[in-house]
């Protein structure tokens, strides 16, 4: 009875590690991984600028302010000006959006979320994936979706960049539906190159989510350089403390 | 093993635990009472002013609102700056000894530059918001000499020159604060900023 | 041992000793110090299971010291605005972004509910090992039960204040249960939200209840535990009462003072433990999503439901017995008893004997299947209600009802091994 339970209990495991439900779940896999690394300054300031030029339009992050991205970003206030937050705000201002709500809602459906916090949410993979993951679908009213956050109302602002995808499926496809509809996909195709190879696109993407990664816990790196200090410190204070223990308990037989 | 040495090991170990014990006290308490300091958040509303004075007529002043209090600035005439070396015997610090205000402001005119006063306009006694009486000889602002113009605090009677300098027998005990400031052009003085410290004030 | 007024000769007549006096006389600070650390005997040989009780007040501790601090930056507003955030999600975020040192006080404020949860169930494991719960210490164990309640309402309070999307969801499902109540449900669960629906009137009602009522109730609970404890004195591994045994000097031959022995024993559990803490707060602090949930970090939206609603993992073994029974009522029953069984644990277990070192295998097999049961419970709970995990959750549910509902007929006549007389204590 109870080997009959440990067996069911193990093939319940197995299918939910198959992560069975998403049917494009092999297409999304093949994007590759974020590999967030928040200590590489380098890469964040790249992110950043990306992030300035691509999303900022709509997207804003709304928790974070310009002074703060600078001062753990290494960049000074010229640099600031210059480069990212030339709306002529002030440097301790928080990362808005100037696109309004009411034309975001006419023009997409919806007011673009702020992303301060969506690789806290969702995590960076998915984000990383979701940014390489706009293909061509003539279902949807501006010709594109995503694998995967399907039904997505945001345009593919990086085609410009990545060039256009299209899903090599294998099953076939109803235009005449009105709305988009999933798909067992096989292999994404590169129906028409950007500007960047896959390779510097790759770069490019992984900056951003590095950069959005920081922004969704800027202390992050500053936590576990002084987690190192304070475990050092309980473990010195601990074994005074056990060395104690083991002298006063002499007492006891 | 003596009992000699197990004493003084014990001492050894208790005082080694105990007094990692209390540097470890010190690590933690460190945060929670730092956490008190004013966060980014009050530090971006306590930012530098902008204030544009190119409205700001001779002998008028304006108020804006800087760190939560009220700042007077006083576009000052000439009759009003040749007043200031007149009242000195009746005020209890015409040298600003005891005041608190910027370097650049410890001069008889309180100010970087003298047409432009900027006070806290707070009264130095209990804190009202003292009016502007600019007017000289009005006879019910009692001064030896007669009233030559200047700030009179209507909660408790407290009376300042027209560079915010106290008055001899009132109860305000110093002069009007000055906050630090400069002048990033000709028409905008910035509250908050000194010259020297670009980051803006502490 | 000294006594009280050798404490007060022994003090001289300095100015310090006058004070002391002073202060002695009018508050026996003294008196108590003496019998609560100098003359109360433990028993000597405490193992590793003995830790949990002092971790848990330690914890408490750390808790309401981080809990007041947060209380400082925190805002209890519900209210959503144009953007789709509400004033109390903000408050987090400046708390984690803005106000200096808040993401220190916030990861530990969110370790600690969950080590919390990880030590009480450590310390109420060893009452089970070792049949703390038999008498004379009934009275002691019902209490912790009720600290036990205290500390599930105090986590399921608090976790709903940041207004995340599974804050106010979770608070949605739980406050829902309600319903079940015959005849009264819908109007309870109408005046426990105070609203509609769960709204800016319910966060602020759970944030009076987390931060003020119930945090009252728990040390008031602790107290009387800690209370009950002293009066009784512990019980140990080999489940044989010390004061049975006492030595010329009136003092249990197996007993040592609580003082200097088990203070500076306790210290050394709190570094290792903290070792543990500190490792989670600075290197990974949402541990996998299982102590900070990644659906948390999304605003409450009332028109969007996370994928999967669970509760924190220290409450899953309930909801999956919840879960397992297909009707509303019966499940809240079942999962309500789930938890007041614990209160009748001390009549159920009809074993003269208290320690597992002289039970029989049965009962380890027994008390094994309990705890494979609780954890299995534990990790349907966080799995959907959907095919053979609905019948795994019910088939475990079975397994801890029946360890609890047949203990009566297993115990009664065990075939128990000798009691030593003395505790197997090696030095």
């Amino acid at each position: 009875m109870l080997k009959r339970a440990l067996m069911v209990l193990m093939f319940a495991a197995a299918a939910a590690a198959f992560g069975a439900d998403n049917p494009n779940q092999k297409c999304i896999d093949s994007l590759g991984v974020a590999d967030a690394e928040v200590g590489n300054t380098a890469s964040l300031q790249k992110g950043a600028r990306n992030f300035v030029n691509y999303c900022l339009g709509c997207h804003s992050l709304g928790f974070m302010r310009w002074n703060r991205v600078a001062a753990d970003l290494n960049i000074n206030e010229d640099q600031l000006k210059q480069n990212l937050e030339f709306t002529g705000g002030k440097a301790h201002d928080y990362i808005k959006s100037t696109l309004p709500a009411k034309d975001a809602v006419e023009w997409f459906g919806r007011v673009p979320p702020d992303l301060t916090l969506i690789t806290r949410a969702k995590g960076p993979d998915y984000v990383y994936r979701y940014l390489k993951g706009f293909y061509q679908d003539p279902a949807r009213p501006l010709g594109v979706n995503n694998l995967v956050l399907d039904g997505s109302a945001m345009p593919a602002v990086l085609s410009d960049l990545q060039g256009i995808q299209k899903l090599d499926t294998s099953v076939d496809v109803d235009p005449a539906t009105t709305k988009s509809h999933p798909r067992v996909c096989e292999k994404i195709l590169l129906e028409r190159p950007g500007r960047m190879s896959a390779a510097d696109f790759d770069v490019f993407v992984h900056d951003t989510v590095n950069f959005l990664t920081y922004i969704g816990e800027p202390v992050k790196a500053q936590r576990e350089s002084m987690g190192v200090i304070v475990v050092l410190f309980l473990l010195v204070f601990t074994i005074f403390a056990y060395l104690l223990k083991k002298e006063y308990w002499k007492d006891v037989h | 093993m003596s009992d000699e040495v197990d004493k003084s090991r014990r001492q050894f170990l208790t005082a080694a635990t105990a007094g990692m014990g209390a540097v470890g006290a010190v690590f933690v308490a460190t945060p929670f009472i730092q956490s008190w300091a004013p966060s980014a958040r009050a530090k971006a509303l306590g930012a530098p002013v902008e204030v544009d004075i190119t409205k700001l007529e001779p002998g008028a002043m304006m108020t804006v609102l800087w760190r939560g209090s009220p700042i007077y600035v006083v576009h000052r005439t000439k009759e009003m700056l040749d007043q200031l070396a007149k009242n000195d015997e009746n005020l209890r610090d015409p040298g600003s000894e005891e005041s608190d205000q910027p370097q650049y402001a410890k001069n008889e005119a309180r100010a970087l530059k003298p047409e432009y006063l900027v006070l806290v306009g707070t009264c130095t006694h209990l804190g009202c918001l003292p009016k502007n009486r600019f007017e000289p000889g009005t006879v019910d602002i009692a001064v030896a000499g007669g009233w030559p113009g200047g700030f009179f605090c209507p909660c408790h009677g407290s009376k300042f020159d027209l560079a915010g300098r106290v008055f001899k027998d009132v109860p305000a005990p110093i002069n009007l604060r000055v906050p630090p400031y400069s002048f990033r052009d000709s028409v905008t003085l910035v509250v908050g900023l000194d010259e020297s410290d670009k980051k803006g004030a502490a | 041992m000294a006594s009280a007024s050798d404490a007060q000769t022994t003090r001289g007549t300095g100015r310090w000793a006058r004070l002391g006096t002073w202060i002695e006389a009018r508050l026996p600070v003294s008196k108590f110090y003496q019998a609560q650390l100098l003359d109360y005997y433990a028993p000597k040989n405490f193992n590793i299971w003995y830790f949990f009780g002092s971790l848990a007040l330690f914890v408490l501790v750390l808790q309401l010291v981080s809990g007041i601090f947060l209380t400082m930056f925190y805002k209890p507003d519900g209210v959503i605005d144009a953007e789709g955030f509400s004033g109390a999600y903000r408050s987090v975020e400046y708390i984690m972004r803005e106000v200096d040192w808040g993401w220190l006080m916030r990861y530990l404020h969110s370790t600690g509910a969950s080590l919390f949860f990880i030590v009480v169930y450590l310390h109420m494991f060893r009452g089970f090992l070792y049949g703390s719960y038999k008498k004379p210490r009934e009275l002691l164990w019902i209490v912790g039960v009720l600290v036990y309640l205290a500390l599930m309402a105090e986590a399921f309070f608090g976790y709903v204040l940041p207004w995340g999307n599974m804050s106010y969801w979770g608070a949605t499902v739980i406050v829902n249960l309600a319903g079940a109540v015959p005849w009264v449900g819908t109007a309870l669960v109408e005046w426990i939200r105070g609203d509609y629906s769960i709204a800016d009137a319910t966060l602020n009602r759970f944030f009076a209840l987390h931060v003020v009522a119930v945090p009252l109730i728990l040390l008031a609970l602790v107290f009387v535990h800690l209370w009950a404890l002293r009066t009784v004195g512990s019980n140990n591994p080999d489940g044989i009462e010390i004061k049975e045994k006492k030595g010329a000097d009136g003092k249990p031959l197996d007993g040592i003072p609580f003082h200097p022995y088990y203070t500076v024993k306790d210290v050394v559990g709190i570094g290792v433990f903290g070792l543990v803490f500190a490792a989670i707060v600075f290197f990974m602090p949402t541990v996998g999503g299982y102590f900070l949930e990644g659906a948390n970090f999304e605003p409450a939206n009332q028109l969007s439901t996370p994928e999967h609603i669970a509760p924190v993992w220290y409450f899953t073994p309930y909801y999956a017995i919840l879960r397992a029974v297909p009707n509303k009522l019966a499940g809240a029953a079942l999962m309500v008893a789930a938890v007041i069984l614990f209160v009748f644990l001390p009549w159920l277990d009809r074993s003269p004997v208290k320690s597992i070192r002289y039970r029989p295998k049965f009962w380890g097999f027994a008390l094994m299947a309990f705890a494979v049961a609780f954890c299995g419970l534990g990790y349907l709970g966080m799995k959907p209600a959907e095919g053979t995990y609905v019948l795994m959750a019910r088939i475990l549910s079975g397994v801890y009802f029946a360890f609890f509902l047949l203990m009566p007929f297993y115990t009664r006549n065990e075939k128990t091994k000798p009691v030593p007389q003395r505790v197997t204590y090696h030095a």
